[in-house]
């Protein structure tokens, strides 16, 4: 891959990989997903990969339904399964590339123990997961990932539970290739994505991605402005806080509390399930 | 005909692998019909297991057995839950260095089978003792057959000494040798 | 190099062979073509899982143990849609856990074969003996309208011969089917005769002919639309929201969803004739018919015999296919015979569409049996001797 992106303009885009019967999208105006898409159609792009042998698969949930805008072969499952689902695609037919749509609730939520399990077999999948605190498409529920303290239709009274750390627990199990990124960044997403398909085994890019209609409404963080500041206010890069760590003041190191890491956490190399399998293969076959 | 046969014993003794080389010897070896089912559970694995083999020469419909033709007790646990589940004309084997006391009408067949077996040299081939006994005394399949579905059932390694059980089984349940006590007896001693 | 079937032959051993029920639902499924299994552990199901993580490695298939039986489904439906022919295995709990997404292999049209090795509930129940229980939940377990394809073997050898056949009904309809057993039949070893690839039929799902004009949901005559396998070309979307011939969702529309729906009903029931399977003994001279199913059927088979020494006028219908129910069979003997008896596993589940099929032309009587044990001859002939004393 080269290190200069060159991008296709949008309308270029649009005319090569998205399914035009599926349009217009259910998001809302304003709403992130448009970019996590963009972002990963330009990483096809700079790859090259051919979406006759590529299946995007997802879960339930505003961030599932990208599956289906792409013109390829796509499986918009159910609810927390999409991981499950694409290892059956996976291996069954280990020379086709999976991309995985999933959310917050759906892939770290209902869906948590399928990520455990995908990410210990290292199933060669490219999952992009999209962050946005919350359950957006019924309307604001609570979500695994929400802050402390944060509003939601199930949490009037501030949420008292501590959100889960996707990327730290997919690094900690071993994944291969962990990155999380807000979608104000756009070409370390789309490098991450792009460094994720070709990556052999399980890789997982994390998109936060704000929710204003859900999520920032209740939180005051109803305006776009407004809330596209609060995520530039809230991350900091894994080096930058590792940095702030060791040798910040304690004023910046107590900073850190409310910031949320960004960056490639992990980019390691780790045999995957269908290399093994085949080796199992190779030795005891008939 | 329809024989069906009931072994128990404790856990670990090999009554279900006894059964299925039974059955194996009927179904596979034999061209007869067969049928095994086992009862295992929590309390299996050292409690009383038994397993049935129901042998037939036409369609075996109703899987289950309550009165054995054939019993073989490896445990007196075993025997004292399954002892009387018996027909009149029943073959009972019990091996009296694990059963102490029966009080049944039937003849006892006493085949020392955990004893031969350590004279072998493992004791984990008494039940295949048993089955050549139980060949020997029923019948049931053919010495050819309980041949073959043994040595099919066992790693290579273990042939010859499942060869020599049950080679000793048969000859025990042939009365060859002082290992076979019949008569009616309410207990025997040690 | 020995040919695919012939390594199938040489993986599965001996053409005669002394094995158990799960045993003969995985060579039955090897046979079928199958190259991909997902499983979990579950007793008395976990020998099937077993049979195919030995056999299918070798055969240069895929197995693989996932996190649950939630995931297990899953993933035989993403194999199912690279092509491959795919099952699952589990026992009741695991079935429950399985309903959501046997309702997405209904809707999105993926041909898959689920075995329940059957054991008591509700919850864990008994596990390590057989029972009827899930005979209900196959049919209504998952939500929302549909139909469902099951089948009952009653012995070792037709659970083999009923699993090529499940795997063919599922590849034909392009729809999950069920293969019901106990676990007591599951666990139970008898002659098992593996048959020559002479003596059954494959069938493989239609495949897509040309991507130009396909669309993916479009079913002509035979309501099943030609399938085309992810990744070759034809960039099909798959979803289990309510969606067009196309494939795209339109979940507001009542016309589509009325539609889809109705098809996907109709390609099952307008060929029940194909799939409806059973067997008659003394059908055409009974007073007294047995309807049993599994591993019930084989001891009734037994009793109508006996009963009919003690001159009873007893015949026994088996149910091979329980869903979709034989409701036609049913009627039919309903008319012919004074009463019917219905031993069940359970506390009667086939005995409520046995009685519908019967609209009150016969008494329907259930003898239920649940703990662990089968049904024994001599209960079964004192339910019989009873409903012939009785005044009709």
């Amino acid at each position: 891959m080269s290190t200069t992106l060159t991008l296709k303009t949008a309308a270029q885009l649009r005319d090569t990989y998205l399914r035009h019967e599926m349009f217009p999208t259910i998001f809302c105006d304003g709403c992130g997903l448009g970019n996590v898409l963009n972002y990963t159609l330009w990483a096809i792009d700079q790859i090259g990969l051919d979406l006759d042998r590529t299946v995007f698969v997802s879960g339930i949930g505003c961030s599932s339904r990208l599956s289906g805008y792409v013109n390829a072969d796509g499986m918009h499952t159910t609810h927390g399964r999409a991981l499950a689902f694409a290892s059956g695609i996976k291996a069954a037919n280990p020379d086709l590339t999976v991309i995985v749509f999933t959310g917050d609730g759906d892939g770290a939520g209902i869906g948590g123990n399928h990520l455990l399990h995908t990410i210990r077999r290292n199933m060669d999948l490219t999952v992009i997961l999209v962050n946005n605190f919350t359950y957006g498409m019924t309307g604001g529920q609570a979500a695994p990932t929400s802050p402390v303290g944060s509003f939601s239709t199930t949490t009037p009274y501030g949420n008292i539970e501590h959100p889960l750390d996707i990327c730290e627990l997919a690094k900690a199990i071993g994944a291969p290739y962990v990155a999380r990124w807000p979608v104000s960044y756009p070409y370390q997403p789309i490098k991450s994505i792009a460094q994720g398909i070709s990556k052999r085994g399980f890789a997982l890019i994390e998109m936060l991605v704000p929710c204003h209609t859900a999520y920032g409404r209740r939180n005051g963080l109803k305006d776009l402005e407004v809330i596209w500041q609060w995520y530039r206010d809230h991350v900091v890069q894994i080096d930058d806080h590792e940095h702030i760590t060791q040798f910040g003041s304690p004023e910046e190191r107590a900073a850190l509390h409310d910031k949320m890491k960004i960056g490639v956490f992990q980019d390691v190399e780790r045999e995957c399930f269908d290399e093994r399998w085949a080796a199992l293969v190779e030795r005891v076959k008939l | 005909m329809r024989q069906e046969i009931r072994i128990c014993g404790f856990g670990g003794q090999g009554v279900i692998t006894g059964a299925v080389i039974l059955g194996k010897a009927a179904a596979v070896y034999d061209g007869l019909i067969a049928c095994q089912v086992q009862s295992y559970g929590p309390e299996a694995r050292g409690g009383a297991a038994r397993a049935e083999v129901i042998i037939a020469d036409g369609q075996i419909g109703y899987p289950g057995i309550h009165t054995a033709d054939i019993l073989v007790a490896m445990s007196q646990e075993a025997f004292s839950k399954y002892g009387r589940e018996v027909k009149p004309d029943s073959i009972i084997i019990v091996d009296p260095d694990t059963v102490f006391s029966w009080e049944v009408s039937q003849t006892v067949h006493l085949v020392r089978s955990t004893k031969i077996a350590e004279g072998l040299g493992n004791v984990v081939v008494a039940n295949i003792v048993m089955l050549g006994a139980l060949t020997a005394l029923s019948g049931v399949v053919s010495h050819e057959a309980i041949l073959a579905a043994t040595l099919a059932s066992v790693p290579a390694r273990f042939k010859e000494l499942n060869r020599a059980a049950l080679e000793a089984g048969i000859a025990a349940g042939m009365g060859q040798g002082d290992a076979v006590t019949h008569g009616r007896r309410a207990t025997a001693g040690r | 190099m020995p040919t695919y079937r012939e390594r199938i032959r040489q993986a599965l051993g001996g053409k005669v062979q002394f094995v158990q029920g799960d045993d003969a639902c995985a060579y039955g499924a090897i046979l079928a073509g199958c190259t991909f299994f997902a499983g979990y552990p579950i007793t008395p199901a976990t020998e099937v899982a077993e049979r195919m993580s030995e056999i299918l490695p070798r055969l240069g298939g895929c197995y693989i143990q996932m996190e649950d039986e939630i995931a297990s489904i899953g993933a035989i439906i993403g194999a199912s849609w690279t092509g491959a022919k795919v099952m699952t295995a589990t026992s009741g709990p695991g079935f429950s856990l399985m309903q959501e997404n046997l309702g997405y292999a209904i809707m999105t049209e993926t041909p898959c074969v689920i075995v329940n090795v059957q054991r008591s509930g509700p919850s864990t129940g008994q596990p390590t003996l057989g029972a009827y229980g899930d005979m209900m939940q196959a049919r209504w377990g998952t939500h929302g309208d549909h139909e469902i394809v099951m089948l009952c073997p009653s012995n070792v050898q037709e659970a083999l011969d009923l699993t090529i056949v499940a795997f063919n009904l599922a590849e034909r309809y392009r729809t999950p089917v069920l293969l019901f057993i106990d676990g007591e039949l599951g666990h139970m070893r008898e002659r098992l005769v593996i048959p020559d690839d002479s003596e059954f039929e494959l069938f493989d799902r239609v495949r897509a002919e040309s991507p130009d004009g396909y669309k993916p949901f479009q079913a002509g005559e035979s309501l099943v639309p030609a399938f085309a396998p992810f990744g070759s070309g034809y960039r099909t979307y798959v979803t289990g929201l309510t969606h067009n011939e196309q494939g795209l969702p339109r979940t507001s529309s009542a016309a589509i969803h009325d539609q889809l729906v109705r098809r996907l009903a109709a390609k099952i029931n307008s060929h029940s004739d194909d799939i409806v399977r059973y067997e008659e003994y003394y059908g055409d001279d009974c007073e007294i018919a047995i309807v049993a199913y599994g591993i019930t059927a084989r001891t009734c088979r037994d009793v109508v015999e006996a009963g009919r020494r003690r001159g009873i006028k007893v015949g026994l219908l088996r149910l091979i296919t329980i869903w979709p129910f034989p409701e036609e069979i049913v009627a039919r003997w309903s008319a012919r015979v004074q009463a019917m008896l219905v031993p069940e596993m359970n506390l009667g589940q086939i005995y409520h569409p046995i009685r519908e099929a019967a609209e009150g032309r016969c008494t329907v009587k259930l003898l239920a049996k649940i703990g662990g044990d089968l049904h024994s001859p001599s209960e079964l002939l004192e339910a019989l001797e009873e409903l012939q004393c009785q005044p009709r």
